[in-house]
C-alpha cells in the first residue's frame, strides 16, 4: 500500500477481495469503506444508513468478522478479505441466510437487510444452534424500523436449522 | 459525511510508530479501533492531519495474560476479547461484565480497552471499570521512554490525558485484588449503543471477613470518570454488612456531579448512583464473602 502525499488531498492504493475476487483502485486515503464498495466499485448492496456508527445497516464482513463500513476507511481494508451482501448467494442458489430471510418474511423495506444478514451469517458461524434471546443480542447492533424484529429472529433461526442439515 | 483529507501510515513496529507520532506531534492521530475516531473526523470534530494506524504493530498485546500479580491487557484487545476472556471471570468479573455492555456488538468487533482509555470521553465505560479495579497503564514513547500512570492521574478532564502526541498506552495492568474479591460494572442506557445515563463500577476485596479494598467509580456523571473516594474510604476496614453499603452508595450519590440533559434530570442521576452502587456493592459482597472463582 504506497501513500501519495499532495498538496491538499492524499491517495492511497487499496487492494482488496471482495466476495473472492480481487479489486484494486486509487482513492482518496479518507475514503471510507462503504462509499468504496458503493461508489468505487459499484456494490450498492450495502446499505448507508444513519452514517453515524449506530445503525448497521453498511455491515460488511472485514475478514469474516462484522464491521461498519462506514466507520471504517477503505485504506484500513487494504490486504483484506470483505464479504458483501453480493457475495451470499452463489449463482441462483440463495444463501440459508437469504432463504430464511425469504421464508420468513425477515423484511419489509429491505434497508436494514443486507447488514442484518451478514452479522447473522458471521454470528451463526460461531453459534450455530441459538436461542431467540441470542439471536436478538448478537443482532443488538443493527437498527430495522419496520419489522419489530420478531420475523428477523424467525429468519435467523431458520437459516440455522438449514444450515445445521448440510444446506447452503 | 466525509472527514478532512490526512495522511495515512501504518507502521509494523513500535518503533516506527512512536517515528511517525514523534515527527507529526499534535498533527498525528493514534488508529486503534476507529470507532470513536472516525465517527468525529466524520463530523469534524477531529481533523488530524495524519492517521498512524496501530493495528499491525507486532509489539501491542493483542491477548489477555494473567500474571502472577494480575491481568495486563494490551493495546490491540478489542472489547469483544474482553466479553469472550476467560481471565475477565471470577475475581476480575467487573472487567468481564463491563465488556458486553459497551456499545454494540459490532463496535466491540473493532474498539480497543487501550483506545477508549486514551480517548478518555467522560461517558466511556472502560475508564470506570479501571478506576474501581486500581488499574495501571503502561505508556511509551519515543527512544524506549516508558512510564506507568495510574488511571487518576491519567485522565485530567473531559477527552483529556496526561498522554503526550508522541506516547502511546501499549498496555493496561489490572492488579491482583486477591481470592475474596469480586466487582461488577451496572450501566444503565436508553438503548444499546447509547453512552451511559449513569455506570457504577464497583470492585471489593475482603479480608479476614472485613473490607480491606474498595473501589467505585462513576460514569456519565462528571467532567472524567470520577472515582468515589469518600465511599471507598467509608467502606475499608469496614465489615460488608447493610449499614456499610449503604452509607457507601449514599456518599458514592454525594460525590456525582451529574447534570441536567436528555438522559434525565440531576435528582434522577444521584438516584441511580445511589441504586447502583449499593446493589453492584451487594453482589459484590456475596461473591466475595464465596469466595466465588466462576
Amino acid at each position: 500500500m504506497a501513500t501519495t502525499v499532495g498538496d491538499s488531498t492524499h491517495t492511497s492504493q487499496v487492494t482488496v477481495t471482495v466476495n473472492g475476487q480481487e479489486r484494486s483502485a486509487q482513492v482518496e486515503t479518507r475514503l471510507l469503506l462503504a462509499h468504496f464498495l458503493r461508489q468505487t466499485l459499484g456494490l450498492t448492496g450495502t446499505h448507508i444508513g444513519c452514517d453515524t456508527t449506530s445503525c448497521g445497516a453498511c455491515t460488511v464482513l472485514v475478514d469474516g468478522v462484522p464491521t461498519k463500513s462506514c466507520t471504517m476507511f477503505a485504506v484500513q481494508a487494504d490486504g483484506r478479505a470483505i464479504t458483501t451482501v453480493e457475495g451470499l448467494a452463489q449463482g441462483a442458489q440463495l444463501h440459508a441466510i437469504q432463504d430464511g430471510f425469504h421464508q420468513e418474511h425477515g423484511l419489509q423495506c429491505g434497508f436494514c437487510t443486507p447488514g442484518m444478514m451478514l452479522t447473522s451469517v458471521a454470528f451463526l458461524a460461531e453459534n450455530p444452534n441459538p436461542t431467540d434471546e441470542e439471536i436478538r443480542w448478537a443482532l443488538s447492533g443493527n437498527v430495522c424500523r419496520c419489522t419489530g424484529y420478531q420475523n428477523i429472529v424467525k429468519a435467523v433461526k431458520h437459516a440455522a436449522a438449514t444450515l445445521a442439515e448440510g444446506g447452503a | 459525511m466525509y472527514p478532512a483529507s490526512f495522511e495515512y501510515v501504518a507502521p509494523t513496529t513500535l518503533d516506527d510508530a512512536f517515528a511517525h507520532l514523534d515527527a507529526h506531534g499534535d498533527d498525528g492521530k493514534v488508529l486503534a479501533g476507529g470507532q470513536s475516531l472516525i465517527p468525529l473526523m466524520k463530523l469534524r470534530f477531529a481533523a488530524p492531519a495524519v492517521l498512524v494506524d496501530i493495528n499491525h504493530v507486532a509489539d501491542l498485546g493483542d491477548t489477555i495474560a494473567t500474571g502472577d500479580d494480575g491481568v495486563v491487557i494490551g493495546a490491540r484487545v478489542r472489547h469483544r476479547d474482553c466479553e469472550r476472556s476467560e481471565h475477565l471471570k471470577g475475581r476480575y468479573a467487573a472487567l468481564g461484565r463491563a465488556a458486553p455492555q459497551i456499545s454494540d456488538p459490532i463496535v466491540r468487533n473493532h474498539g480497543t480497552l487501550c483506545g477508549s482509555l486514551a480517548h478518555a470521553d467522560p461517558q466511556g465505560d472502560w475508564a470506570s471499570v479501571l478506576l474501581a479495579a486500581g488499574a495501571e497503564a503502561t505508556i511509551r514513547g519515543p527512544g524506549g521512554a516508558s512510564r506507568t500512570s495510574s488511571i487518576d492521574d491519567l485522565l485530567t478532564g473531559p477527552f483529556m490525558t496526561t498522554l503526550e502526541p508522541n506516547e502511546l498506552i501499549t498496555e493496561v495492568r489490572v492488579p491482583d485484588p486477591g481470592p475474596r474479591a469480586s466487582g461488577t460494572y451496572l450501566k444503565l442506557e436508553r438503548k444499546i449503543g447509547d453512552f451511559a445515563t449513569v455506570g457504577v463500577a464497583v470492585q471489593v476485596s475482603l479480608s479476614n471477613g472485613t473490607i480491606g479494598r474498595a473501589g467505585i467509580a462513576l460514569t456519565g456523571v462528571g467532567p472524567t470518570n470520577m472515582r468515589a473516594r469518600a465511599a471507598e474510604e467509608a467502606l475499608a476496614g469496614r465489615a460488608p454488612d447493610d449499614d456499610a453499603i449503604r452509607e457507601a452508595a449514599k456518599l458514592a450519590a454525594e460525590a456525582a456531579e451529574p447534570r441536567d440533559d436528555v438522559r434525565g434530570t440531576v435528582d434522577f442521576k444521584r438516584s441511580v448512583v445511589r441504586v447502583y452502587t449499593e446493589r453492584g456493592l451487594r453482589q459484590a459482597v456475596a461473591e466475595a464473602q464465596a469466595g466465588q472463582e466462576g
